[in-house]
């Protein structure tokens, strides 16, 4: 069962703003969620692998090679903000 | 009654791994260039891009798990860390939870009462995240993403620690092995070593743990241990006056040597970890297990016991060789030429050290070769140069390269040994210091050592002091 706390904590990590009309709703469509995948625990699963991923395939690897990167423009020119060749953001204290 | 604590301490060790490119694309991994030039759409997290593994590091990661003694899982893949900070463009961070590189492994320390194992817990490779500044202003921070996705490994101990001099002797002997490996530059001013610590305390004989602190922000081992020195005592002062310790991560404070909680407090750890769907899982067959076990160079413990067996040293010299592959190697093929090891030891352990140290720089980046040192030393046995002449010598060809021979010449640092050129010091000296000639006479020969120093000086640290002190009792005698 999700409650509405659940809800929150999860938009709270995800950043997203919810708006207080819309959490009642979100909270079923949630439960309704997590009980279709509840219904694997009634399936019998003792010989079935753990599933890592849904493509049937494994290795995918690249060699050791430096490949040109972009120019530090180019990276920046989808930054919001940039300065001093960085992106800028808000303000960070530890 | 005071109340007696037992320290529980674990180690997260983060070591940057020297491939050419970066772990999950082509940038360049390198440290010091300008900001945001080593970037790509793969490590900004732009949208539809896929991250690939690159191979080298994967095989770093099971070379070190093999060097750590630990079990190398046959099935492996990567996860997502969540948590957002601004040095980490993707909102994740592209690590490994449940199925590691390595687990199960160890690593041999020492304390008072003999060999103790530590216990390593795991060691799973993953991406580094980018580089965060505050800009003049303090009103912005700035972010390069230069490092984001160069490639780590990050090795977790069982908490087995019981002293921060055992977690500081761990580091040290940790980073030993690492350097062997040569899969990193190890340097912790760069940032290439890492390390955060837990930390806890509990009455000695109770089982369950106490609450830990995380400790982050050591920019050498050292201060890990005083961080953690700190934080023991802090513990046990809030313990004892009835306190409760709080879990959270502080930060060291190296200046004023103390811990303090983070300004900005980080949302409790819930790190929601998923496979990534972007990166399928891996394989590690014995076959490149085997393959890479036979790249395994020979490890310091091991190192320590042949060179202790086959040249006969002390613990204490072959112990210091060992600290530098390089010196160990170059030691080894100076055995090859001069059959002297302990004479080689010596130098290479006392005076070659020394230059490096002061120079800051390794041997590798001395102009010094075997055969170059080998003739130095015999230079010194055979009484050509004294010893102290012998390491004025040996700055001089670690500036210019030149022979010991060569050297020797142009400076004019032969040994004078014939009793004509010395006997005129000697005469000097004698004349200049009565009463300690007195006091020879009346008995104290010790006394001669300081004549011989002051003969040794007036020649400029030529004349051989052997042949001075004979010179020095003979004249005296007769006298
Ligand atoms: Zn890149």
């Amino acid at each position: 069962m999700i409650t509405k706390k659940d809800v929150q904590y999860i938009a709270a990590l995800a950043r997203v703003d919810l708006p207080e009309d819309k959490l009642e709703g979100l909270t079923k469509n949630l439960t309704d969620i997590v009980g279709y995948v509840k219904q694997l625990q009634k399936l019998d699963l003792k010989d079935i692998k753990p599933t890592s991923h849904a493509v049937p395939l494994t290795d995918a690897l690249r060699k050791d090679i430096v490949k040109p990167s972009l120019s530090n423009a180019q990276a920046l020119s989808l930054a919001p903000q940039a300065k001093d060749g960085c992106f800028k953001v808000p303000l960070v204290i530890e | 009654m005071t109340q007696q604590f037992e320290t529980v301490i674990g180690l997260e060790v983060h070591l940057q791994l020297s491939t050419k490119a970066k772990i999950f694309c082509g940038c360049a991994n390198v440290f010091g260039s300008p900001p945001n030039t080593n970037v790509c759409p793969v490590c900004l997290g732009l949208p539809g891009t896929l991250p690939v593994l690159n191979n080298q590091a994967l095989l770093y990661a099971i070379k070190v798990g093999l060097a750590l003694n630990a079990e190398i899982n046959p099935f492996i893949k990567f996860d997502r860390k969540n948590y957002y900070y601004p040095d980490l463009p993707k909102g994740y961070q592209i690590s490994q939870y449940d199925l590691p590189v390595a687990k199960d492994g160890f690593v041999m320390i020492k304390n008072e009462q003999g060999p103790k194992r530590v216990g390593i817990k795991r060691a799973h490779l993953e991406e580094d995240a980018g580089k965060l500044m505050h800009d003049n202003t303090g009103n912005c921070s700035l972010v390069d993403y230069n490092r984001t996705g160069t490639p780590l490994i990050e090795i977790v101990t069982e908490p087995d620690l019981r002293s921060p001099q055992e977690a500081y002797d761990y580091l040290n002997i940790l980073k030993l092995i690492l350097q062997y490996l040569e899969v990193s530059d190890c340097d912790m001013e760069k940032g290439s070593l890492r390390c955060d610590a837990n930390v806890s305390i509990r009455p000695v004989g109770q089982k369950e743990f106490g609450t830990k602190t995380e400790l982050k922000n050591m920019n050498s081992f050292r201060s890990v241990k005083s961080a953690l020195e700190y934080e023991v005592g802090r513990h046990q002062q809030v313990i004892l006056s009835g306190g409760k310790i709080m879990q959270e991560t502080l930060l060291w404070d190296d200046e004023k040597g103390v811990t303090a909680g983070m300004r900005s407090k980080e949302q409790a750890h819930d790190y929601r970890y998923f496979p990534d769907p972007d990166l399928v899982p891996f394989t590690i067959d014995d076959k490149i297990i085997d393959q890479v076990r036979a790249e395994l160079p020979e490890l310091p413990q091991a190192k320590l016991e042949r060179l202790i067996k086959q040249y006969d040293l002390s613990e204490y010299d072959a112990g210091v060789l060992i600290m530098d592959k390089a010196v160990a190697y170059f030691f080894e093929q100076c055995c090859e030429k001069y059959h002297q090891p302990k004479k080689i030891a010596n130098w290479l352990n006392g005076a070659v050290l020394k230059e490096m140290n002061e120079r800051k720089t390794s041997l590798g980046n001395l102009k010094l070769t075997p055969a170059h040192l080998i003739e130095l030393i015999q230079a010194v046995e055979d009484g050509v140069v004294s010893n102290l002449a012998g390491k004025e010598v040996l700055t001089d060809m670690l500036d210019s390269g030149y022979s010991a021979g060569t050297i020797v010449s142009q400076k004019g640092l032969a040994q004078v040994s014939d009793d004509s050129s010395l006997m005129a010091i000697v005469e000097e000296i004698i004349h200049q210091n009565p009463t300690v000639v007195e006091q020879i006479k009346q008995g104290k020969p010790s006394a001669t050592g300081f004549l011989v120093g002051q003969a040794m000086k007036k020649s400029g640290g030529k004349a051989n002091p052997k042949k001075l002190n004979e010179l020095i009792t003979r004249r005296i005698s007769n006298a």
